[in-house]
């Protein structure tokens, strides 16, 4: 069905949205998007990228972007143009989604600290991956606030490094993609 | 059935099977075997340039004044980043263009070898699409898809980067004769609810205008004939922007002329002041908006496109409706007339009025000289010298581009090729090549401005080679007449290197070339140049010397709405534009 598009305009303000793309996975895909943003001058919060169906090629692309809502929907429209996209999801406007993200998370400390730091993983179901008699590597998942918080409580008890993988998400409910 | 061939032959023969007759290409090492192959078969004519920007703007000529695609064949390198300049403006402009760059083997990419450059990765953002062809066995696939990507949806230009080892090795080749794509499906058929709505508030409409552009003539012959038809059902004015020029013919009772920075009074006070507009195959741009908040702010808004992307992306509109303008139109066409036969001239006779009232304004008006050669009135020369023959335009780009557009009048869709969204100069000359060879025997000029068309000159050579007796019309102002008057406007008429201290003598030039060369610099003697121009069968070189300093009016300037236009008898053009709208181009 055809929609009016008025409502475009409401806002001027940004949102941050997840969209969710689904592309051949073929040499210069990922390129393409990346271009895409940079020449348009959209902006990428977080990009997350892997093969998903290996016998059909296909990958899926995450991006959180935020924009407003007239740029919002350029962006979607601008993605599916490119030749090897297939779709194009607003996970955020389509109604709830999953969100996840996972980091490792290095913290070096002794005595006290250690075992507050212990305690705070556990509450965070966070993993211990890695271990020295001085040292800690957690691996956590969540949804991106929750392991921001986990690592604002790491900070002084002596994180050390970070690394996240971005935010992958998919959508509730019965219906693919 | 599947024959062996090499990758070059591959590429000979997809040519002939996608009925290509003519490519326009420059040899070098990494298309050697294609070259090969192109001398050893007799169905697609190569036509040699001078530089491979050339090359491009020639297809884009060929492609616009045809409507099929244009073929480009360049060598890897420096042949590669010549053509992009041509691949960039057949973007912008929705030209369908197939541009066959050759590649170092691929065991040497990413080596730096000698003329390789990264094509895919320079020409990504410059093209519709773009291929590395990494082996043989899926060329004969990615040669055909090219051509139903660069063809199909809105037209653009698609790279195909062959490396020499690929152009070498022995592969099956059979036309796979794509018609359809797994992933890009250009949306042809508009939803009909919405075509039904653009009519019930076409048949309310009081001020209602139809903005038409490149969309038209990218539709083809059929869009044309609908439009042409859908306003002759509703009585509505039409009014264009510069790509879409000759879809409604200029000497329609209903045409207001071209609309946009340098549009007419008419057309831009009827889109300001409209209560509907339909924009058919247009894209917004912002040499049409002007100031964006003040942009025709009581209509409502119709828009039929084929890109989804190009709706709502400066201008929210209330009514879009995605498809092939061709398709919608005809629709528009099959509902209206189930509803009335009568145009609604009556209806809207207080809005036809008004508009005559603008038409008085006679915004195109100039003063006329005996003694020097006003450039408006060599553009009006030319047209009634040749308007009853079969005549093509080319342009380059500035005020002789928009002097064309303003006073050559087109009553035929595919008749003008200018560069508009890139604004590439140089464009003209290759471009009035290319349409050259689509058309033998037609009148092919390119109304020219002294600095653009040395950019491409050497194209001249092309044109004698081959016996295309192009006519390139200069309005020769000794000035970047665009650039000085902007300077004029915004920079207290200080003309920085906008001048032309030096300039060729462009009859000697022609000789130079084994071309004709003609110079006239007398109104009284303008007529009988032309003539000369037109009757000689031979490319042509004409410097028509015009006045100096003389500026393209109408304008809307840059930072201003529709309404605040400087008419011909605005006086102290050099205080209008405020701070906000110097920043703008
Ligand atoms: C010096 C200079 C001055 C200029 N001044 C002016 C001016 O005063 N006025 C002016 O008009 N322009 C002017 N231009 C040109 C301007 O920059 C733009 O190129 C032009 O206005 C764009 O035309 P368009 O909107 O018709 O879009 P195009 O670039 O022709 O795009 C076509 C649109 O139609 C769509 N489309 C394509 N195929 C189809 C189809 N089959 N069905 C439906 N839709 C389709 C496309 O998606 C796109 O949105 C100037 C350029 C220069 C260099
Ligand atoms: C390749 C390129 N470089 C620079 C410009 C900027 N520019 C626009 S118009 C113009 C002057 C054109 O001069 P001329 O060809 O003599 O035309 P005139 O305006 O005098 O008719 C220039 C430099 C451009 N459009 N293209
Ligand atoms: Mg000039």
């Amino acid at each position: 069905m055809f929609k009016p598009s008025w409502d475009l305009e409401r806002s001027q303000s940004v949102e941050r949205h997840t969209l969710t793309v689904l592309v051949d996975n073929e040499p210069g895909v990922l390129a393409r998007v990346v271009g895409l943003f940079s020449a348009r001058g959209f902006n990428i919060d977080s990009l997350t990228v892997s093969e998903t169906e290996h016998d059909r090629h296909r990958s899926r692309i995450t991006i959180v972007t935020v924009a407003t809502p007239k740029v919002l929907s350029q962006i979607k429209l601008q993605l599916e143009r490119l030749i090897p996209v297939h779709r194009v999801h607003d996970l955020t406007a389509e109604g709830e989604s999953l969100e996840r993200e996972l980091a490792l998370i290095k913290v070096a400390g002794k005595g006290e600290n250690r075992v507050e730091t212990l305690r705070l993983a556990e509450a965070f179901r966070a993993n211990v991956v890695d271990a020295s008699i001085d040292s800690f590597v957690f691996e956590i998942t969540g949804r991106p606030s929750k392991v921001e918080q986990f690592i604002s409580l790491m900070q002084p008890l002596g994180l050390v490094e970070v690394v996240r993988t971005g935010l992958t998400a998919i959508s509730r409910g019965k219906e693919g993609m | 059935m599947a024959e062996q061939m090499t990758g070059a032959e591959m590429v000979i023969q997809a040519l002939v099977d996608q009925e290509v007759e003519h490519i326009f290409g420059y040899p070098g090492g990494a298309v050697l075997p294609i070259y090969d192959a192109i001398f050893q078969n007799d169905k697609v004519e190569h036509i040699l340039v001078r530089h491979e920007q050339g090359a491009t703007h020639a297809a884009e000529g060929y492609a616009r004044s045809t409507g099929k695609c244009g073929v480009v064949l360049v060598t890897s390198g420096p042949g590669a980043t010549n053509a992009v300049t041509g691949l960039t403006d057949a973007l912008l402009d929705s030209i369908p263009m197939v541009c066959i760059t050759g590649q170092v083997p691929t065991p040497l990419i990413g080596s730096d070898a000698f003329q390789e450059c990264d094509t895919v990765g320079i020409t990504r953002n410059c093209t519709k699409h773009n291929y590395l062809v990494k082996s043989v066995e899926d060329l004969p696939r990615i040669l055909h898809e090219a051509f139903y990507v660069a063809t199909s949806g809105r037209p653009g230009p698609v790279v195909i980067d062959i490396p020499k080892d690929v152009q070498f090795a022995l592969g099956n080749y059979a036309n796979p004769n794509i018609s359809s794509h797994p992933t890009y499906k250009p949306q042809m058929e508009g939803e009909l609810d919405a075509i039904k709505i653009a009519v019930d508030m076409m048949l309310k409409a009081e001020r209602p205008v139809f903005y038409t552009g490149g969309g038209v003539i990218n539709s083809g012959d059929d869009a044309t004939k609908s439009l042409r038809e859908m306003a002759e059902l509703t009585g509505f004015p039409v009014t264009s922007t510069l790509m879409g020029l000759g879809a409604y013919p200029a000497d329609g009772e209903q045409w207001l002329g071209m609309l946009g920075m340098h549009g007419t009074y008419e057309a831009n006070m009827a889109m300001h002041d409209c209560d509907l507009m339909i924009c058919v195959g247009a894209r917004f741009d912002d040499r049409i908006t002007g100031r964006i908040d003040a942009f025709s702010p009581n209509s409502r808004k119709i828009h039929i496109d084929i890109d989804p992307s190009s709706i709502n992306k400066n201008i929210v509109v209330d009514l879009p409706i995605v498809g092939d303008c061709g398709h919608v139109l005809e629709e528009m066409v099959r509902l209206w007339r189930a509803k009335t036969n009568a145009p609604r001239t009556e209806e809207i006779q207080p809005w036809l009025q008004q508009i005559d009232q603008w038409r008085a304004v006679k915004s195109l008006r100039y003063e006329k000289s005996d003694s020097v050669i006003k450039p408006q009135y060599a553009i009006e020369r030319l047209y009634e010298l040749t308007k009853d023959r079969d005549v093509y335009i080319t342009t380059e780009v500035g005020q002789h581009q928009m002097w064309a557009a303003q006073h050559f009048h087109f009553n035929q869709p595919n008749r003008w090729m200018t560069s508009g969204g890139l604004g590439t100069m140089g464009y003209g000359l290759p471009a009035s090549v290319g349409v050259q060879v689509a058309h033998r025997d037609a009148l092919v000029i390119d109304i020219a401005g002294e600095a653009s068309v040395q950019m491409t000159m050497q194209e001249m050579s092309t044109a004698v080679q081959y016996g295309l007796p192009i006519k390139i019309f200069i309005l020769n102002n000794e000035y970047m007449g665009m650039v000085r008057q902007w300077q004029e406007l915004l920079h207290g008429g200080r003309y920085s290197s906008s001048y032309s201290e030096s300039l060729p003598d462009f009859v000697m030039m022609a000789q130079a070339f084994g071309a004709h060369g003609i110079m006239c610099d007398d109104p009284k003697e303008l007529d009988d140049k032309i003539m000369e121009m037109i009757e000689i069968d031979k490319p042509v070189l004409f410097d028509c010397r015009v006045t100096k300093e003389e500026n393209c009016l109408p304008m809307i300037p840059s930072g201003k709405a529709h309404h605040e236009m400087i008419l011909p008898d605005t006086a102290d053009i050099g205080n209008i534009i405020d701070e906000k709208g110097k920043v703008l181009v």
